[in-house]
């Protein structure tokens, strides 16, 4: 049971976050078109508030590793040419594909939108195929 | 303000991000491991966030933002192959190295060099993608 516990209360604050950027701002939270729409939009009239929430993204890491440096006791897994081929395919896939687990996930599903509910089975699907695959190799 | 918004639920976001666990590239291989050894925890969290936005949704939307005249949501309607095909390779990335955009940007915070050099692969991703646009 326990080990929902952190996923669920973790997942409600990704919610709120959302809940509160439609609320206030009224925009979708999609994370990868936050980040093509500011840092890396080369443009002038492109929206603060996309730029500071990539800074909040952050400034929340920083704030846990001070706070409780055992949340990043991870390793990352992948060689490096594999580790470039997934941030490759993820930054272009998720441009190409208008949304990623944030845009179509969090906010797609909840609004009941058609395009979210397909993406959203699609990069599951081929996600789950793909970590059969290599488990396979 | 609405620099503080941003900053505030970016802030928010992250910390979800961290404690529910899917900043850990391990814990997500193990949620996409569905015909292996399954760690049906993560599931959690999208139940999570789409509980809690389907409570609030339905009642923001009702009313205009705070700081804006309408909301601006997506237009398009049609299932394309932009999107079928995006959502395909970003799968295929995501169950490479278990990180999505958001967790990416987090983790570069442990500066470790696998979670850098993730980032700016997404990054010349995203600028490829914004390249073969505009041809």
């Amino acid at each position: 049971m326990e080990n929902i516990i952190s996923p669920l209360i973790g997942g409600m604050l990704i919610g709120v976050a959302s809940s509160f950027i439609l609320f206030v701002l009224g925009r979708i939270t999609g994370i990868s078109g936050i980040l093509a729409g500011s840092f890396l939009s080369f443009s002038k009239t492109a929206e603060a508030w996309k730029y500071s929430f990539i800074i909040g993204l952050i400034l929340s890491g920083i704030t846990m590793k001070v706070i409780s440096p055992d949340s990043f006791n991870y390793e990352f897994i992948g060689s490096i040419p594999v580790t470039i081929v997934a941030g490759l395919l993820v930054g272009f896939g998720t441009r190409l594909g208008s949304g990623c687990t944030s845009g179509h996930g969090v906010c797609g599903l909840p609004r009941g939108s058609a395009r979210s509910i397909v993406a959203t089975l699609v990069f599951m699907g081929v996600g789950i195929i793909t970590v059969f695959i290599k488990g396979m190799l | 303000m609405r620099i503080l918004v941003g900053l505030m639920a970016g802030m928010i976001f992250g910390i979800g991000l961290i404690v529910s666990g899917m900043t850990n590239p391990s814990k997500v291989i193990g949620f996409l491991d569905l015909f292996g050894n399954w760690d049906y925890s993560l599931a959690f969290v999208m139940g999570g966030a789409v509980i809690v936005n389907l409570i609030f949704f339905k009642l923001i939307l009702k009313k205009k933002p705070v700081l804006d005249s309408s909301h601006s949501l997506p237009l398009k309607t049609d299932i394309d192959k932009s999107l079928i095909f995006g959502s395909t390779l970003f799968g295929v990335g995501w169950g490479l190295a278990g990180i999505c955009p958001g967790p990416g940007i987090v983790n570069l915070v442990t500066l470790d060099y696998k979670a850098i050099i993730f980032v700016i692969s997404l990054v010349i991703g995203m600028l490829i993608h914004k390249g073969v646009q505009r041809l």
